[in-house]
């Protein structure tokens, strides 16, 4: 993983794949041999059983990109992949951070807590953690706010998408290469 | 039926039709072993080496079109397997290797002769699977079939712990396969066919680029049909070579690093190029931005992936080569029709002809100087019908063997082409004789590759699966030597390997062979003529050639194919380090 590096734009893909053993590698070893960076990745299961989700999100131009995701649809465990473009899917990320928070600092935590509103979910004498969730800029802009208090630690589930609309990624049409 | 996992996986692959398996049992895989003692109808071939398991499966599996299937036990076994399974992955050879494993209660604990062979060989294997249940062997054998030989051929690996194979499940055979996840698109957009004929008869300077995937489609008849339709001249890559006749008056040859000035010049002037079944690889491209530059491109591949890979399609078409070369001769004869015929491009054509005739491939055999390589490829060629099958390794001895055969069939040429792993010819030699025992198999070795797995030759006398192995042995490693002589100022480091080390002669008896010699130019008709007498034997030629000897034409590695260097005199050696080749 890796934090945004490489010259291109982010792109958030969503890749359908059957739950079997070594899907995940397949696909992380995928990106690695063809020397692509994943920004982040998050999978869990679906509406359907015996299939998971993964959201990927790369930092690569539009032609490698194209190259990644023929080459992930050849893996034999993949089912359908989708692209994202901007602003069709709905994109989430839920974050947890412990900050220092003791004296004047505690209140004003508090106070940045409430306007973004985002849960406090453990108290310390010294510490609050949030519980934050929303777009990945939003999540940037508490996190640079928090960033003055001192975050002692961070984790971050990656981002997940949905695309906009009434359809599912099954009912979806890739790009062919016909095209 | 009751059977135990080991009995189940014999059952499968004897319900896919596998004939013999190229093998080596070890303490996991043994359970495998038991049930071939009551009669099969698959031979086992005990090898001497996984790694020659592996290529002789290859070779069977270049020779017959039909999956090849090798066997190893778990760790060791399973590693000797790599080089094997990454070659057919960067080939498209379809094979199934079969792996013992530990068993499942230790599988993860660094058990003896454990290893992560279904890790190891992800990234070099089309598919593979860990069988953790027996009573999934049968469909797990079935689905690996159906991946290795469909679509894109490739290697598929399955690992198969040894409580797996020794419990007991019930026996069926699956009626259908289920992989939601794998559906190659085999039959060709029609439109995009449309579109790709409009070119085609729009152009003035047409090539048919053809590459391996013409072979592994059995398209050679097709893309026959296409060429004379349309009086369009093909070049056969590496990959290529057979699947359109080389006595055609079409055919211009090899094009790529060590092709001829025609095939390289053909691509490098035309206007239409048709890309059938091959990838843009660098060893045909050269600098890939000067490759082509005025051509508008077709290409034509099973592996959507390969399409605007290394190099935009104008028109792209993603099917199987035969489906697609048919329709696409069929719709360029009746546009052609149409427009009254087929366009005039005599001049075209009158310069390619041109081209051939003052750039033929060149070599000077003095009658009293050093032996030739390719005088002997030339000569074992004279005393050979267009029925013998030619394998060669890698390096030089594989690109005179490219150059000089005439290729007139396809599945006659096997060589290990896109990973280029030396030793690939004596086992992929057995292999392809096992595939076409009524054919005579001809290896044309290298001296380094030949001693990389020679070990083979043990195989070849205990089964009697008689080849002969032509070894160039100017005893070094020589296409090193030769960028070392070209690009490092002539700084030979590490490629002496001594000519007389081993004694091949002596070697080949020591296997059972006939080991041959031939050290003059006047000797070789004769050696190749006592070659060919013996049926019941391998044979091993030791021709000692000039190891001064180096392959031209020779485009440099990153250079244009414009800069193809034609003679040892064109050759200017620099000693300009920055000036070397990368790859």
């Amino acid at each position: 993983m890796s934090n945004g590096s490489g010259g291109g734009t982010l792109h958030t893909i969503s890749v359908l794949v059957e739950d079997k053993p070594g899907v995940l590698t397949r696909v992380a070893g995928l990106f690695s041999a063809r020397g692509f960076n994943i920004d982040s990745l998050a999978v869990g299961p679906t509406e359907s059983s015996g299939l998971s989700r993964m959201t990927i999100v790369i930092n690569v131009d539009t032609k490698p990109l194209e190259q990644i995701t023929k080459q992930l649809n050849k893996l034999i465990n993949v089912i359908k992949i989708l692209e994202h473009e901007p602003g069709s899917a709905v994109e989430r990320e839920l974050m947890l951070v412990k900050v220092r928070a003791s004296g004047d600092d505690r209140a004003r935590v508090m106070e940045i807590a409430e306007v973004f509103r985002v849960n406090i979910v453990d108290v310390t004498a010294s510490t609050l953690t949030l519980e934050a969730t929303g777009k990945p800029d939003k999540l940037e802009a508490l996190l640079s706010l928090l960033d003055d208090f001192g975050i002692v630690e961070l984790s971050r589930t990656g981002r997940i998408a949905l695309g906009r609309g009434d359809r599912g990624i099954k009912e979806r049409v890739l790009r062919a290469a016909n095209d | 039926m009751k059977v135990t996992g080991a009995l189940a996986l014999l059952r499968a692959l004897e319900h896919e039709g596998v004939e013999v398996i190229f093998g080596i049992p070890g303490g996991a895989s043994m359970p495998i072993y038991d049930p071939l003692v009551d009669g099969s109808s698959i031979r086992h071939i005990l090898c001497r080496h996984e790694q020659g398991a592996g290529h002789a499966a290859e070779g069977y599996a270049w020779a017959t079109g039909r999956v090849g299937v090798c066997m190893a036990t778990s760790g060791p076994g399973g590693t000797n397997l790599v080089t094997p399974i990454a070659d057919a992955k960067m080939d498209s050879v379809p094979i199934v290797a079969i792996t013992g494993q530990v068993p499942t209660p230790v599988v993860g604990n660094d058990a003896f002769q454990e290893a992560d062979i279904t890790g190891i060989t992800m990234p070099i294997t089309k598919h593979n699977f860990l069988v953790k249940d027996p009573a999934l062997i049968p469909e797990t054998v079935r689905e690996a079939f159906h991946i290795a030989s469909t679509g894109r051929p490739g290697p598929v690996l399955i690992d198969l712990p040894k409580d797996v194979l020794l419990s007991e499940t019930t026996w069926s055979w699956p009626e259908r396969i289920n992989l939601p996840g794998y559906k190659p698109t085999t039959k060709g957009n029609q439109r995009q066919v449309g579109e790709a004929v409009k070119l085609i008869m729009a152009a003035e300077r047409p090539v048919l680029y053809v590459g391996g995937g013409v072979i592994k489609a059995d398209a050679h008849a097709e893309l026959a049909k296409l060429a004379t339709v349309g009086r369009l001249p093909v070049v056969t890559t590496l990959m290529a070579r057979g699947a359109f006749p080389d006595s055609h008056e079409l055919c211009l040859g090899m094009p790529g690093m060590h092709g001829n000035y025609t095939a390289v010049t053909s691509i490098q002037k035309a206007d239409v190029l048709v890309a059938l079944g091959a990838r843009f690889d660098d060893r045909v491209t050269g600098k890939l931005a000067a490759f082509a530059p005025q051509a508008k491109v077709i290409h034509v591949d099973i592996d959507p992936a390969e399409i605007g890979k290394n190099r935009v399609a104008d028109v792209p078409i993603v099917g199987d080569c035969r489906d697609v070369i048919a329709k696409l001769a069929a719709e360029l004869d009746a546009r052609q029709h149409e427009a009254g015929g087929v366009p005039d491009r005599s001049a075209w054509l009158g310069q390619l002809v041109d081209w051939q005739r003052r750039f033929p491939y060149r070599y000077d055999q003095q009658p009293d100087g050093p032996l030739k390589p390719q005088y002997c490829v030339e000569r074992l060629r004279e005393q050979s019908d267009a029925d013998t099958i030619v394998v060669a390794g890698v390096g030089q001895h594989q690109m005179y063997a490219s150059q000089y055969w005439h290729f007139e069939h396809p599945r006659h040429w096997i060589n290990s082409g896109g990973l280029g792993t030396m030793g690939f010819a004596v086992p992929a030699a057995l292999g392809a004789k096992v595939g076409q025992p009524g054919k005579r198999v001809l290896a044309i070795d290298g001296d380094g590759c030949f001693q990389m797995t020679a070990q083979e030759l043990a195989t070849s006398t205990t089964e009697k699966i008689p080849f002969i192995t032509a070894i160039l042995n100017n005893g070094y490693l020589g296409m090193v030597r030769q960028w070392q002589e070209l690009f490092f100022a002539e700084r030979y480091s590490g490629v002496y390997l001594d000519p007389d080390v081993p004694d091949y002669v002596k070697l080949a008896e020591a296997y059972g062979a006939v080991g041959l010699r031939a050290d003059d130019p006047g000797e070789v008709d004769a050696v190749i003529e006592k070659a060919f007498s013996v049926e019941d034997r391998s044979v091993v030629i030791d021709f000692r050639v000039d190891p001064r000897e180096m392959v031209f034409p020779m485009v440099p590695a990153g250079a244009s194919n414009d800069d193809i260097i034609l003679d040892p005199e064109g050759a200017t050696p620099t000693s300009d380090p920055a000036e070397a080749p990368i790859v």
